[in-house]
């Protein structure tokens, strides 16, 4: 098996930043990225959109370009399409490219695989028309297609607004914007107000956004506290109900509806290596454990990005920049001072980045019926697992997350957990009246994502290894 | 429902097939956002209980968006780019395979 | 006043025990370092399995599957268990030898659950599998279950016997009490001794260094055993697969998914709670898989996993009255095959506590088989 000195996955901000930082050192890292072309979720199909009108995607976006650009143009091993299916501890990457699985190791590995959108189970959430925002957003940036009116957004956060208005200035119509953000959340968010304000430029952006919504019109109803998605075969309405009149269900019609609660860390890999993680209340969410220069707790394995906690794609990049350091470091590339001295810049910036997050968290945070929903409402999609089996189940005497899996393939899918395992947790503790930490996520195993058994075997086909004792005689 | 906000520029498509209809797809495109820009919204049944699904995450993590593609069953249409003259066709229930 | 045992280890060996000891008057408490089940018992490939079973452990087979087959009077639920058949192919001449001369020794022990296929009749009940196969020896009537579900049913059964189950609570310091009977030190605040009558070791994979602590010889590892699962796929197997010569367990499972094992070893951390795959073993067990089943190659693999699994140094199991130490019942090292047998396992502890003769010959699995002392005082004898 092949050794190199640095591999980084993925190419968002912060896995593009940590792989600049190690080329401007003079090290060549090799990237895998399972996309395409760079950018990760944010600068997503930058060089190739079809939006070429900067107004339209905004100037957040655009800022990738420079990234992007340095990437090709600076020496990194970038691969794209390549998928990380399995990682070990002692640094051994299993990558699938096309119809080829390999093995690669690499003497430090830096794990910058971003997030995905927070799970947002509510009744009819598993019908053709019902989607993430995000992956509304995905369509739109990757190939200019968006939704036919009638179309509703529902759920809170700026990614939430920043989609309805890429659609407005697209030139697409939004039926309605139904806003599970609650009053409460209002007032909790005030205690944080101090760091929103030094933080002015998210909320001068997020007030810009909403103003933006209100100029043109969009229905907003807000208080929203329930929500369904109607239709047999296909999404054909929204029903919601709102805090001011909470026995009415209101309702529309819709042929696509989206739903966005937020991002959250993709942690299959730093689970699957047996990292620890930390529940973290504000955001709701796991997090694997890092320092402030990203060292995970896993040795040789950095983490930067929203991955490890979600701070935006500005902060992503400095924290790539910062597990790069560290990395180099502990390769014996730069010494301590060096690199005590590049970092220094690149923590300023990023408390100053991170310093909103606390409002935006408590602001933004879904309350706990959108986190643990009603009984009839499925939790795992690959399995169709609802929430009354999870509460039932919980009542056998199953307390964790993999006593379930084990029970009912909750969670066994091929999504492998990544649609209901936080759901799953957070039902779990509130039935057993545990903490969240007490109650744990499932373990997860590779392949991260499935492969093939022609290609499993082929990948490790080197030597055959001693087999265990007696195995033609145990286990069947 | 979902199309394109622009056809796609001529000379830069390409045609699909999906259930032995041509699509039309915008060279670069995966394979389910061509599907999508053709008003194709079902992709498929589950193999628990039949119902039915479409793209939820359009980022490869939440396979619903499973196609069979060029005769290869079970692939995410998110992480698929078209291919002049790929075949797509829905599945219904669990992947078959025949001995 | 009831007698009291203390049943260490909270997997299905356990769990059984508990059952019947707590059904025939003992006051029992189960202590479990994780939660019940979450090594071997609640990981393992589900195979209830009388096919192929080591000649000492037939009869014991034999009795549990006819628990198998009542288990949902038994302990309420059946676990899951289907009676699909076993099926072990012959792949060429040689194996096939090999398996006419295993059914007659099978016979000769007289038994006859094992039986001959031709090739046609491979063919017929399993049409799946790669034509090169040229026979097979079937097991009717064995068949698999949901392990996770089996031992659940066995914990709230035991339960319901009024087994106390105390989880998260590790055991780590063993005593004697002068006078008869044992303390247990553990690693939980609230718990800081625990006093019985009687001690029953059901640490599976960590019950070799359990005897370690009481001066007990065996020769024991703990193993990591790996299996694959596979998307759903339609379905074309109906019993579960083993091949004659080579390491492998293939079945698909009702939900469609295929499950590969066949007892190839992963790793085990240093803190010996966490099993690792090992890709080469994997891919190797899947080589053997795609030899017999080649239509296979395209399917995915969704998630493998390892389970951690006393693995004794001849491949049977300890189970018996200690000799060093009066009231100290083992029962471990099932050798990645006591799914099926833990049906059975409990009657035999409780017989043991009850001070009578099993019901089934258990000599072969005395612990006394691995302390030299005794092995070298018996080969002086025969000299
Ligand atoms: C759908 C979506 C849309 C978003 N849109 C915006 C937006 O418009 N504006 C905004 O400010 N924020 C947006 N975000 C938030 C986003 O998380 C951050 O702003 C930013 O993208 C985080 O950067 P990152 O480098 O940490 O991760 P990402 O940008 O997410 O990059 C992670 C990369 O890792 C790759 N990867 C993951 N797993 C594997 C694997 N197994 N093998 C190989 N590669 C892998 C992915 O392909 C991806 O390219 C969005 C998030 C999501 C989920
Ligand atoms: C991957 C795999 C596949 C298998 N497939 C099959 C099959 O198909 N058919 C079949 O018949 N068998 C199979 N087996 C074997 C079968 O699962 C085991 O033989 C059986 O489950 C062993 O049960 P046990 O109770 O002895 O051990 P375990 O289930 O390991 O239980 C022992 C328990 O003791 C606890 N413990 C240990 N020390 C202490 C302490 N000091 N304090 C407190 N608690 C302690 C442990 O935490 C553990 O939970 C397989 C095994 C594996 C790993
Ligand atoms: S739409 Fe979620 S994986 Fe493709």
């Amino acid at each position: 098996m092949k050794t190199i000195p640095l591999a980084i996955i993925g190419a968002g901000p912060a896995g593009i930043a940590a792989a600049l930082t190690a080329a401007r050192h003079g090290l060549k890292p090799v990237v895998f990225d399972e996309q395409p072309a760079p950018g990760g979720q944010i600068y997503r199909a930058l060089e190739s959109t079809p939006l070429r009108d900067p107004e339209l995607l905004g100037q957040d976006y655009w800022h990738g370009r420079s990234l992007i650009e340095a990437l090709r143009r600076e020496s990194v091993d970038y691969r794209p399409g390549h998928m990380v299916w399995q990682l070990t501890r002692d640094g051994e990457i299993g990558v699938l490219a096309g119809d080829t699985a390999a093995l690669i190791r690499a003497e430090r590995i830096v794990l910058a695989t971003g997030a995905q959108e927070r799970p947002f189970p509510v009744p009819g959430w598993t019908l053709p028309g019902v989607m993430g925002a995000g992956a509304a957003q995905v369509l739109l940036k990757t190939s200019g297609v968006v939704a036919q009116a009638p179309m509703v957004l529902a759920g809170s956060g700026p990614l939430l607004y920043l989609v309805a208005v890429q659609y407005l200035r697209a030139g697409a119509k939004v039926a309605a914007i139904l806003e599970t953000t609650s009053k409460e959340n209002r007032r909790l968010a005030l205690a944080h107000i101090g760091g929103a304000i030094r933080g002015w430029r998210y909320l001068k952006k997020g007030a810009e956004l909403l103003r933006e919504l209100k100029r043109a019109g969009v229905r907003h109803e807000r208080h929203v506290v329930a929500l369904r998605a109607e239709g047999d075969e296909t999404l054909t309405g929204v029903g919601w109900r709102t805090a001011d009149r909470p026995d009415d269900w209101q309702h529309c019609e819709a042929t696509t509806l989206l739903l966005h609660h937020g991002v959250v860390p993709n942690v299959q890999m730093t689970r699957a290596l047996g990292g620890a993680h930390d529940w973290s209340e504000q955001q709701l969410c796991w997090r694997p454990r890092r320092d402030a220069f990203g060292r995970s707790d896993i040795e040789n394995f950095f983490i930067a990005g929203d991955g490890g906690g979600i701070g935006g794609a500005r902060a992503a990049q400095l924290q790539g920049e910062l597990a790069a350091l560290a990395a180099l470091e502990s390769l014996g590339h730069i010494d301590g001072p060096t690199l005590a001295r590049e970092a220094a810049p690149a923590r300023r910036k990023l408390d100053a980045e991170l310093v909103v997050r606390p409002f935006l968290d408590a602001l933004y945070r879904p309350g706990d019926s959108w986190r643990r929903p009603d009984d009839d409402v499925v939790v795992c999609r690959c399995e169709e697992i609802s929430a009354g089996e999870i509460r039932r189940v919980a009542k056998l005497g199953c307390a964790g997350p993999n006593q379930m899996k084990s029970f009912t393939r909750c969670g066994m899918g091929p999504c492998q957990g990544r649609l209901c395992g936080l759901t799953v947790s957070e039902i779990l503790a509130a039935e057993n009246d545990q903490s969240l930490e007490q109650t744990g996520y499932y373990r997860l195993r590779p392949p991260f994502k499935p492969i093939t058994l022609g290609q499993l075997a082929s990948a490790a086909g080197g030597a055959p290894e001693a087999p265990a004792r007696n195995e033609t005689e145990t286990a069947s | 429902m979902f199309a394109y906000l622009k056809r796609p520029e001529e000379g830069r498509t390409v045609t699909i097939e999906y259930e032995g209809r041509k699509l039309i797809a915008r060279a670069g495109d995966t394979v389910a956002a061509a599907l999508l820009a053709s008003g194709i919204d079902r992709f498929r049944s589950t193999p628990v209980s039949q119902s039915p699904r479409g793209p939820w995450c359009m980022m490869g993590a939440c396979f619903d968006c499973l196609l069979e593609i060029d005769g290869v069953p079970n692939r995410q249409g998110c992480q698929v780019t078209v291919v002049e003259g790929m075949t797509v066709r829905s599945q219904q229930g669990a992947r078959r395979v025949s001995p | 006043m009831k007698p009291t045992a203390l049943v260490i280890g909270g997997g299905l060996h356990g769990a059984s025990a508990a059952t019947q000891l707590a059904r025939s008057g003992f006051r029992v408490t189960v202590v479990e370092k994780n939660y019940a089940g979450r090594h071997a018992s609640g990981v393992n490939a589900g195979g209830v399995r009388r096919l192929g079973r080591h000649p000492a452990e037939i009869p014991l087979a034999v009795a549990a599957l006819a628990r198998w087959q009542r288990l949902e009077t038994l302990i309420g639920d059946d676990g899951g268990f289907h009676p699909c058949g076993q099926i072990k192919v012959a792949e060429n001449d040689e194996d096939m030898a090999r398996l006419v001369s295993r059914a007659a020794e099978v016979r000769e022990l007289g038994f006859d659950h094992e039986i001959i296929l031709s090739r046609e009749e491979l063919r017929r009940r399993v049409p799946a599998v790669a034509p090169h196969c040229v026979g097979a020896l079937a097991c009717d009537g064995d068949g698999a279950a949901n392990p996770y579900r089996t031992l659940t049913a066995w914990r709230r059964q035991s339960q319901r016997e009024g087994a106390i189950w105390r989880e998260g609570v590790q055991v780590t310091r063993v005593d004697r009490v002068p006078g008869g009977g044992w303390r247990l030190s553990t690693d939980h605040p609230d718990l800081p001794g625990l006093d019985a009558d009687w001690l029953i070791n059901c640490a599976g994979g960590w019950a070799g260094g359990l005897c370690g602590a009481l001066d007990e010889c065996v020769a024991m590892q703990p193993q990591a055993l790996m299996l694959t699962i596979t998307e759903r796929v339609t379905p074309f197997l109906g019993p579960v697969i083993g091949s004659a010569s080579r390491a492998l367990s293939f079945k698909q499972m009702d939900n469609g998914s295929v499950m590969i094992g066949g007892g190839i070893a992963g790793c085990i951390d240093t803190g010996g709670e966490h099993a690792d795959v090992r890709l080469a073993g994997l891919a190797q067990n899947v080589q053997t898989a795609l030899g017999l089943f080649p239509f296979m190659r395209d399917v995915r693999v969704v998630r493998t996993w390892a389970g951690i699994e006393g693995v004794t140094g001849d491949g049977i199991p300890v189970l018996g009255l200690s000799w060093r130490h009066p009231r100290l019942i083992h029962s471990f090292g099932y050798s990645a095959h006591g799914f099926q047998l833990s049906a059975i396992t409990g009657e035999i502890v409780r017989d043991l506590a009850l001070e009578r003769e099993p019901a089934l010959p258990i000599a072969p699995f005395d612990i006394r088989r691995f302390d030299s002392s005794s092995a070298a005082a018996r080969a002086s004898h025969t000299h």
